[in-house]
């Protein structure tokens, strides 16, 4: 019964605290349906943390979380369930090396989904021969690029058509050249309407990818706005700090 | 690649595979010269001994051995069923132990215990002294109907197996990176799938020299059901040299329990290096 007008995410007030140390301190955030949410912020500042609290590897310590109209912080729900409906990638990729390639991407559909294995491996084929891998489908990750990797990751969190895709720094254990054939599936993804929230330290790809750029210090959010709002005119001297640092690194 | 031109090796390159061949030919008759020389000494040493005619016909009596054969082997396929069934019983009750030491949480806690003290003194009871607590003292409860000594040594070793196998699984399991199973749960896999289907393959993986190491030494401890009267293939030889006061049937037991075991050791290095590439990306950091 999701509205055209509710988001996809809503995070309300949420607090995350490791023992005494307070890592999320009271976020509110929106992601709309096909939206593109870019986090910013310096290491450490609680991006992975956000994340993971919106895939429930993480609990919140207060607040809530709502996907769709369900607040999935509300302890009877089923994590396992939530899961299934949110993709995941890490900035390791973390393919199972022992299972194929193909395997991989099928694995979901298959043990959380119910897919038998044909029809798993016939959406799992389309989607590697979409990211331009089909011929990789029998080899296992070992014998693939760092980028080819990561795109496989992308692959298999979106096997099963999630309603919000997280990524958390996905191209930042990527050699440069290989940073760009990841970014690019990205915006293919963008364009074909996918729900998405992801970290990122690539400033010029949040500023072409991004609908909304959101900039995170010490478990806060700072500052909020298009692209355009907070490169070219940053209201905040904190995300002016942080953007001067981060796009003129030797300055 | 259309347009791309093709590989040729260059000289240099010829060169150096041609260098490279005379090395390995080289090398190859320096093993085999060095491997001679030491067999002739050892040989010459024996067979030069004093009492060497003595000890090859009370333990090299050909006739002895080709007649001792037949019975020992019947035996050992007793030894083979009984390691088969003992494997699999290890494997599966290994395994649960294994996982019920890795479990978190205040909750399982006593099945931790449990599980720990089972493998502490599993492991420090010999194998021998087990056979005889099993054998001798279960079958005085009455439980089953009489049950053959096979059964209660097969039992006996997959007691004090499955506490070694769960110790070396453990480390396998600890040893899977934690983002495996955090990547795993993200896709929505419960525990128990994250368990069977990412951790598990990867942990037995990992451990695979270290748990083929605890078969080739179970696969000689099966010998031990003899004690409890089980005909196997050291029972057979028993038999044999009491018939013939000749000692040739345990060597023949013997030499059948090495080939026996040369297989299981050939397939696990081949095994290993083929699985060990796959998992070094396991993980990355
Ligand atoms: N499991 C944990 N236990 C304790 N502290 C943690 C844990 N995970 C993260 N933290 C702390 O929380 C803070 C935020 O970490 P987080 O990983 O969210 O940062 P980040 O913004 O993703 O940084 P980066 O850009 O380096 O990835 C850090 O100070 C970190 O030390
Ligand atoms: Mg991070």
């Amino acid at each position: 019964m999701t509205s055209s007008t509710t988001p996809v995410l809503r995070v309300d007030n949420v607090w995350k605290l490791f023992g005494e140390h307070p890592v999320l301190r009271g976020i509110s955030l929106e992601v709309a349906a096909h939206e593109v949410v870019v986090l910013i912020g310096a290491s450490g500042s609680g991006k992975s943390t956000l994340l993971k609290t919106i895939n429930l590897l993480e609990p919140v310590n207060d607040g809530q979380i709502f996907l769709g109209d369900e607040d999935i912080t509300d302890p009877q729900v089923k994590p396992d369930a939530v899961r299934a409906q949110v993709g995941v990638v890490f900035q390791h990729y973390n393919l199972f090396p022992h299972m194929s390639v193909l395997a991989n991407v099928a694995l979901a559909l298959r043990q959380v989904h119910g897919q038998d294995k044909a029809t798993a491996e016939a959406r799992g084929l389309e989607l590697l021969t979409r990211i331009g891998l089909g011929d990789k489908a029998g080899e296992y990750p070992d014998r693939l690029s760092g980028g080819q990797q990561q795109r496989v990751a992308i692959a298999r969190a979106i096997a099963s058509d999630p309603r919000l895709l997280l990524l958390d720094e996905i191209t930042s254990a990527l050699d440069p050249q290989l940073v760009g054939e990841v970014l690019d599936l990205v915006r293919e993804l963008k364009k074909s309407g996918s729900t998405i929230l992801m970290a990122t330290h690539e400033m010029g790809f949040a500023r072409r990818v991004a609908d909304r750029v959101v900039f995170l210090k010490d478990g806060v959010i700072v500052e909020a706005g298009t692209p355009e709002q907070i490169f070219e005119n940053p209201q905040n001297p904190a995300t002016r700090e942080f953007l001067a640092r981060v796009l003129n690194p030797l300055g | 690649m259309p347009g791309a031109p093709a590989f040729s090796p260059s000289g240099v390159e010829l060169d150096r595979r041609r260098y490279r061949r005379t090395q390995g030919k080289r090398s190859v008759l320096i093993s085999v010269a060095s491997t001679v020389i030491f067999a002739v000494v050892v040989l010459g040493v024996l067979f030069s001994s004093s009492g060497w005619p003595q000890v090859q016909e009370s333990f090299f009596d050909w006739n002895t051995m080709v007649s001792s054969v037949g019975p020992i082997l019947v035996g050992l396929w007793l030894n083979i069923q009984v390691l088969v069934v003992a494997a699999i019983g290890v494997a599966i009750f290994g395994s649960l132990l294994a996982i019920a030491r890795t479990l978190r949480g205040p909750i399982f806690t006593p099945i931790r215990l449990l599980a720990a003290g089972y493998t502490d003194i599993f492991r420090g009871v010999p194998v021998l002294l087990v056979l005889y607590l099993v054998g001798f003292g279960l079958p005085g409860l009455n439980l089953f109907d009489r049950m053959p000594a096979q059964f209660w040594g097969t039992i006996a070793l997959i007691l004090c197996y499955s506490a070694y196998v769960a110790e070396v699984l453990r480390a396998g399991i600890e040893a899977v990176h934690p983002s495996q199973r955090l990547a795993a749960r993200a896709l929505g896999l419960s525990h128990a799938k994250t368990l069977r289907l990412v951790v598990m393959p990867q942990a037995v993986r990992k451990v695979t020299p270290a748990l083929m190491n605890d078969f080739v030494s179970m696969q000689k401890d099966v010998g031990l059901i003899s004690v409890l009267g089980a005909v196997d293939a050291i029972r057979a030889a028993q038999i044999q040299v009491a018939q013939e006061y000749n000692f040739s049937p345990y060597v023949v037991a013997g030499i059948l329990f090495v080939l026996l075991s040369l297989p299981m050791i050939r397939l696990t290095d081949w095994y290993t290096a083929r699985a060990q590439k796959r998992e070094q990306i396991g993980g990355a950091v």
